[in-house]
C-alpha cells in the first residue's frame, strides 16, 4: 500500500460569494455578474502553468473552497476536474471535495456537481436556527439546512458540514442540544469551529464599537470540552482541533495540510507549499480577482509571491501544522516532508518542561503528540518548543 | 578675537514652558544666525526626545552677533538652559559660565518654583538679572502683577523689565539692549597663560569627543598642546570653534569667548566637566574653582534585555556620560538579570531620560529596576553603610537603624488647590516647614522623604493641581527612619530586582498593590503563577495568575501557513523581550512599572 506515501492535493479557489458575511475574512468577493467562461480559462491556464514542473506526482485530493464553489456551473467545475485529470494520474482513492452553502439554489446544483466528479461535499450550515443564522448574517435558514444535508446525503458518497460555536449571547445548554440536534443529521465528518472575530470584518468593527460582545472565554472553554466530549461519545472523535470524523473518514485534503504535503494552490489567493528538486516552495496567489485575472492573462499563472522556504522555516511549518492532529508528529513523516529529523526543530529544554507539564505526550516510536491540555494552549506550547 | 568691552555672556533662566527655548529661538533669528530656510522650532533642542517632549534637558549655547544703537558690534553668547528640577546641574554649570541671566518669566502665570530656584542659583554665582516677562500677546498676561510678585517673591528690581512676546516677536530687539547695557562685560587677559573652563562635552560620531569651553584668560588656539589640570592629560588642539548655532571654524578663541574645541580625544575619563585647560607648555598656577558636582540621589539597576548586549551597554554608558555628567555607574550583576549597571540619577525624570536615550541613540534594550535612594544603614557594630540597592540590605538583625535622606520642597500653588497638595504631602509623611501667599497662590515649603518623592510625586502633584502647581527641592538631611525590605517572590522564588525598600507603615499597602500590579503586567501562562510580597520572611501579599485556559486558533485557514508561522514567531519575539524565572516569564516592562504602582 501507498498509505504512507506523502499526498499531493489540488486546491482551487472560487472567489465569489452572494453575500458577505459579517465574521469572513476569507478571500470572497460579490459581483453582479461573472464572466463564467473567462473564469473557466483563466483557471485552466494557471492550473496548466503551475503543473509543468510536478507531472511525476499523483494528485490524491482536489478541494474547491471558497467564497462559495457551489455557485460555479457545473461544467466549470468538470473542466478543472478533466484537466486535473488529464494533466496527473489521479489516485485510485482520489478524494474530490466542494465546499457548498446550503442555500436552495445551490443544491439544486448537486447532481450535477456529483456528474461533474465531485465525491464529497462540505457544507457552510453554521447553525441549525433561524435567530443564529440571521445573527451571522447567512443567507440560509435553518430549515434550507436541513434540507441541504439531506441532499447531500443522498446524492454524494461523503458528505460533512460546518458549525460555528461561542456566538455572542449563546448558552452552554442551547450549544449542546444544537449540537444533538445535528449529530441526528451528520454522517461520518463535522467541523466544529469557536466563533473568531478577525481583524477587517464587520463584527471586529462592532465588537470595537462594543455593539457586540463576544462570548466569554470561560462559556467558550466548557464548550469546546462538551463539544469533544458530545462527539467522542457519538462516535465522532476529533483528529484535530475543530474537526471531527469516524476512524478513516477525515478529510484526506485537509490531512495533507496538517501534515505538511504538498499541494498546489489555484485560483485568487490560494496558497501553495510544493517541493521542488528538495527546496520547499511556498506560492501565493494575488488575491483580488480582477488582479488575480491580469496575472494569469499576462504571465499564465495568477502568482502574486514564490518563495523559498528555508528548512528552518519548513520545520517550524511543520510544527505547528502537525501538532494540530490529534495523532500528532510521527517523526520519519516529519522529515520526509520538511527535510529535518524532528528533534532537530524542537527545543529541548521546552521540550522537557512541555512533556514534565502535562502539555505534550512522547510515544515509544517516538511520535510527539499534544494532550487535550496541550492542544488548547498550542500556540503557546509552540512558542515554548519550536526553534 | 574680540574685545572683552564687546562680548556678553548670559544664560536664559525660566520655569518650565515660561518660554526660553522659544525666546531663544527669537534671538538667534533677529541677529541672523540662521537664515529662515534653515529654521526650525525651537532650534536648540536638538535631541529628538526634547523636542518630543518639549523640554529642554541639556545646556546649549550659540555665538550671536549684535550690532546694538551705539552702532557697535557685539558678540552675544546665549545658553538655553533646563527648567526641570532634575538637571539643576546643568543650570548651575552654564551660570558658571556667564555673567549675567535673562529670566524669562510667563506674564500670565507668574513666579513659580523653578522660577525661584534658578533665580537664587544665578545670584548665588553673582550674575546680573535681567527680568523678561514673556507671552505679553496673552489675554491673561498681567505684567503690572507679574512685577510686583517679582519684587515681593524674589525680593529684585523689576522695574525694567522687558516685557516680550517670544511667540509673535514682540520687543525681541529691547531684550538685546537691555543686554548690552546691563550686563558686565566679562574680565580677563589674553596674555596670561591659558585658562579655560570645561563647561560641556560629547560625543559625535564625526568629530568624536567634543568639549564647550569658557574662556577666562589666554588664547586657545588651532595646533595648541593642552593640559587637562585635574584629569592630567594632554591633547593637541586639532577645532576651534563657535556655534551660530552651526558649528564655525575660528583661528582662536580669546578671554570671555565660548565656544568649541576637539583634539582627538578618545578617553572619557580625561574631560571631566568643571574641569580647567591650560597649555600643556606654559600651564596656569592655579586652576579655576570648578563645579560643585550634584550627587545623584536615585538609582536603579539597568541591564540589557539581551545579555549579549553587555559591553555595548558600557561603551554606551561612556558615552553618554561625557554628554551628562550628572549620571553615574558602575558594574552590578543580578540572579534575575544577569550582568548590568548600578546607575545614579539626579531625579526620576533624569532616570528615564537617560534610559531612553540609551535605548534611541545606542539602539539598546533595556530592563530597568527599582529606583531607590541612599540609606545610611547604621550596624550594630557601630559601622555605618551606605546602600544604593535593596538587595544589599544587611541581615536585619546587623542593623541598628536605618536613615534615609529627607528634602526640602518649595510648592507654589493657586489657592484652590492648596489642600489636595498640603494632604499629598501628609500622605508621603511630610511636615510642614512654612506656608505663605504670594498674590492669590500659596508658597508651601515642606520637608519630604526623598523616597515618598522619587517614584510618582510631581505627576501626583501635577494631578491634584490641574497642572498649576510647581515644585523644585534640593536633598536636605538624613534622618532615621523606619524602613523595612519589601521583598517580591514569583512561585516561592525572590526576584531580587523587585525587592524595594518600604516605610513599614506602608509596607502592608505597597506590598498589596504591588502584587495586583504585577498580576495585571505579567500575562498568563501554561502554569499558574504565585506573586507574593514579603518582609522578612513573613508573607503579606498574595496573588495568583491563572494558567492558560485556550489560546488555539480554532480556524483552519486553508492553505495559508505563512500566517500562523509569522504569528508563531511574532509569539517567540515577544518571550524574547521577558525574563524567565523558572518557569515563569515576566515582560520587561513589568520590572518598572510595577514600582509606579501605590493605592491612591
Ligand atoms: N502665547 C505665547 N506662547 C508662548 C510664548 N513664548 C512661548 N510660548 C509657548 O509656550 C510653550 C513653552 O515654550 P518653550 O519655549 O518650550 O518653554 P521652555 O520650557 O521655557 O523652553 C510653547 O508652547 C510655546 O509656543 C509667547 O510669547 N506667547
Ligand atoms: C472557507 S470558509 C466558508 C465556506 C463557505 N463559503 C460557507 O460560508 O459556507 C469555511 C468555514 O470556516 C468557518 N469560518 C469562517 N469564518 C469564521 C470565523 N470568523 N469564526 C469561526 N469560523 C469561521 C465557517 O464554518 C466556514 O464554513
Ligand atoms: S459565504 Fe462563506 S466565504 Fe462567502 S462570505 Fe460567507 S463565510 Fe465567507
Ligand atoms: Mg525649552
Amino acid at each position: 500500500m501507498t498509505a504512507d506515501a506523502p499526498g499531493f492535493g489540488v486546491y482551487v479557489h472560487w472567489p465569489f460569494c452572494v453575500s458577505k458575511c459579517p465574521y469572513c475574512d476569507f478571500n470572497s468577493h460579490v459581483r453582479s455578474t461573472i464572466d463564467e467562461t473567462g473564469w473557466r480559462d483563466a483557471l485552466l491556464r494557471d492550473l496548466e502553468t503551475q503543473a509543468r514542473p510536478f507531472a511525476d506526482r499523483r494528485v490524491t485530493s482536489v478541494f474547491f473552497g471558497g467564497g462559495t464553489p457551489s455557485l460555479m456551473a457545473p461544467a466549470t467545475v468538470a473542466a478543472v476536474i478533466d484537466r486535473i485529470a488529464a494533466l496527473w494520474p489521479l489516485a485510485p482513492d482520489v478524494e474530490i471535495t466542494l465546499e457548498a452553502n446550503p442555500n436552495s439554489a445551490e443544491v439544486a446544483r448537486f447532481r450535477d456537481l456529483r456528474a461533474a466528479g465531485i465525491g464529497r461535499v462540505s457544507i457552510g450550515v453554521q447553525a441549525l436556527d433561524d435567530d443564529a443564522l440571521r445573527l451571522l448574517g447567512r443567507a440560509h435558514g435553518g430549515d434550507e439546512a436541513r434540507r441541504a444535508i439531506a441532499a447531500a446525503a443522498a446524492i454524494f458518497d461523503r458528505f460533512s458540514f460546518d458549525l460555528i460555536y461561542a456566538r455572542p449571547g449563546q448558552g452552554l445548554d442551547a450549544w449542546t442540544r444544537e449540537l444533538g440536534a445535528a449529530l441526528a443529521l451528520a454522517g461520518e465528518h463535522l467541523s466544529v469551529y469557536q466563533l473568531t472575530f478577525e481583524p477587517g470584518t464587520r463584527f471586529e468593527q462592532l465588537r470595537r464599537r462594543g455593539d457586540i460582545v463576544p462570548l466569554d472565554d470561560e462559556t467558550a472553554d466548557a464548550m469546546f470540552d462538551a463539544t469533544r466530549a458530545i462527539l467522542d461519545a457519538h462516535g465522532l472523535p476529533a483528529y484535530e482541533i475543530s474537526n471531527h470524523a469516524r476512524p478513516g473518514a477525515a478529510s484526506r485534503h485537509n490531512l495533507g495540510y496538517w501534515r505538511y504535503e504538498d499541494y498546489l494552490g489555484v485560483g485568487p489567493g490560494a496558497h501553495g507549499r510544493l517541493t521542488l528538486g528538495g527546496v520547499k516552495y511556498a506560492t501565493r496567489a494575488e488575491r483580488a480577482p480582477e488582479t488575480w485575472m491580469a496575472q494569469v492573462a499576462a504571465a499564465g499563472e495568477g502568482m502574486a509571491a514564490r518563495d523559498v522556504v528555508a528548512p528552518a522555516d519548513a520545520a517550524r511549518e511543520a510544527l505547528l501544522m502537525g501538532l494540530r492532529l490529534t495523532a500528532g508528529i510521527s517523526p520519519p513523516r516529519f522529515q520526509r516532508v520538511c527535510g529535518t529529523p524532528l528533534d532537530a526543530a524542537l527545543d529541548p529544554r521546552g521540550l522537557a518542561r512541555m512533556i514534565e507539564g502535562g502539555f505534550l505526550r512522547r510515544d515509544a516510536d517516538g511520535t510527539l503528540v499534544a494532550t487535550p491540555a496541550g492542544l488548547r494552549v498550542l500556540d503557546a506550547v509552540l512558542v515554548e518548543i519550536a526553534r | 578675537m574680540t574685545d572683552l568691552d564687546r562680548i556678553r555672556n548670559f544664560a536664559i533662566i525660566a520655569h518650565i514652558d515660561h518660554g526660553k527655548s522659544t525666546l531663544a529661538d527669537r534671538l538667534i533669528q533677529f541677529c541672523g544666525g540662521v537664515d529662515q530656510r534653515e529654521f526650525r522650532d525651537q532650534m536648540l533642542d536638538s535631541m529628538d526626545i526634547e523636542r518630543e517632549r518639549g523640554i529642554t534637558i541639556k545646556a546649549q549655547t550659540v555665538r550671536l552677533a549684535y550690532r546694538a544703537q551705539d552702532g557697535k558690534d557685539y558678540v552675544l553668547n546665549l545658553m538655553d538652559t533646563p527648567g526641570h528640577v532634575d538637571f539643576a546641574y546643568e543650570v548651575s554649570r552654564s551660570l558658571a559660565a556667564c555673567e549675567g541671566s535673562i529670566l524669562v518669566v510667563d506674564a500670565s502665570q507668574g513666579v513659580e518654583a523653578q522660577t525661584l530656584a534658578n533665580v537664587y542659583q544665578a545670584i548665588d554665582n553673582g550674575h546680573e538679572i535681567v527680568p523678561v516677562l514673556n507671552k505679553i500677546d496673552l489675554p491673561a498676561a498681567d505684567p503690572g502683577r507679574v512685577k510686583q510678585q517679582i519684587e515681593d517673591v524674589i525680593g529684585i528690581d523689576a522695574s525694567g523689565a522687558v516685557e516680550v512676546s517670544a511667540k509673535t516677536g514682540l520687543n525681541i530687539g529691547a531684550v538685546l539692549e537691555a543686554l548690552v547695557q546691563r550686563l558686565p562685560a566679562p574680565v580677563g587677559d589674553a596674555a596670561a597663560p591659558l585658562k579655560a573652563l570645561l563647561v560641556d562635552s560629547w560625543y559625535d560620531p564625526y568629530l568624536g569627543v567634543v568639549v564647550l569651553v569658557r574662556i577666562r584668560d589666554g588664547r586657545l588656539v588651532r595646533g595648541q598642546k593642552i593640559r587637562m589640570m585635574a584629569a592630567g592629560a594632554t591633547y593637541e588642539v586639532d577645532r576651534v570653534g563657535v556655534f551660530t548655532p552651526k558649528p564655525k571654524d575660528m583661528a582662536a578663541l580669546g578671554p570671555g569667548e565660548m565656544g568649541f574645541i576637539t583634539a582627538g580625544i578618545k578617553a572619557v575619563a580625561d574631560v571631566k566637566v568643571g574641569d580647567t585647560i591650560t597649555e600643556e607648555r606654559r600651564p596656569a598656577a592655579e586652576p579655576l574653582p570648578g563645579f560643585k558636582p550634584s550627587l545623584p540621589v536615585v538609582f536603579c539597576g539597568l541591564f540589557p534585555t539581551d545579555t549579549a548586549d553587555f559591553e555595548h551597554l558600557r561603551e554606551s554608558l561612556a558615552k553618554l556620560r561625557l554628554n551628562d555628567a550628572s549620571f553615574v555607574y558602575e558594574p552590578e550583576s543580578s540572579a534575575a538579570l544577569g550582568f548590568g549597571f548600578r546607575c545614579g540619577f539626579l531625579g526620576l525624570l533624569h532616570l528615564e531620560i537617560i534610559q531612553e536615550r540609551l535605548e534611541r541613540e545606542f539602539d539598546l534594550d533595556l530592563i530597568a529596576t527599582a529606583p531607590s535612594v541612599v540609606y545610611k544603614v547604621h550596624l550594630t557594630n557601630g559601622e555605618v553603610v551606605d546602600v544604593y540597592n535593596p538587595v544589599d540590605m544587611p541581615d536585619p538583625v546587623r542593623v541598628d537603624h536605618i536613615e534615609e535622606p529627607w528634602i526640602k520642597a518649595t510648592i507654589f500653588v493657586p489657592d484652590e488647590y492648596l489642600g489636595a497638595v498640603l494632604k499629598l504631602c501628609e500622605d508621603r509623611r511630610g511636615r510642614q516647614d512654612q506656608l505663605t501667599y504670594a498674590g492669590t497662590r500659596a508658597m508651601l515649603v515642606y520637608r519630604l522623604p526623598l523616597a515618598e518623592v522619587v517614584f510618582d510625586f510631581y505627576d501626583r502633584l501635577k494631578s491634584v493641581s490641574r497642572g498649576y502647581a510647581s515644585f523644585d527641592y534640593a536633598v536636605d538631611s538624613y534622618e532615621e527612619g523606619d524602613v523595612v525590605k519589601l521583598a517580591i517572590l514569583v512561585n516561592a522564588e525572590p526576584v531580587d530586582a523587585l525587592s524595594i525598600m518600604v516605610h513599614r507603615a506602608e509596607a502592608e499597602s505597597r506590598g498589596r498593590v504591588l502584587c495586583v500590579k504585577l498580576k495585571e503586567l505579567i500575562p498568563q501562562q501554561l502554569f499558574k503563577i504565585a506573586i507574593q510580597a514579603a518582609i522578612g520572611g513573613r508573607i503579606i501579599a498574595r496573588e495568583t495568575v491563572s494558567a492558560l485556559r485556550k489560546d488555539v486558533t480554532a480556524k483552519c485557514y486553508g492553505g495559508d501557513i505563512s500566517r500562523k508561522r509569522k504569528l508563531l514567531e511574532k509569539q517567540k519575539e515577544g518571550k524574547k523581550r521577558m525574563r524567565q524565572f523558572g518557569k515563569v516569564d515576566i515582560p520587561q516592562s513589568a520590572f518598572f512599572a510595577a514600582l509606579k504602582a501605590r493605592e491612591n
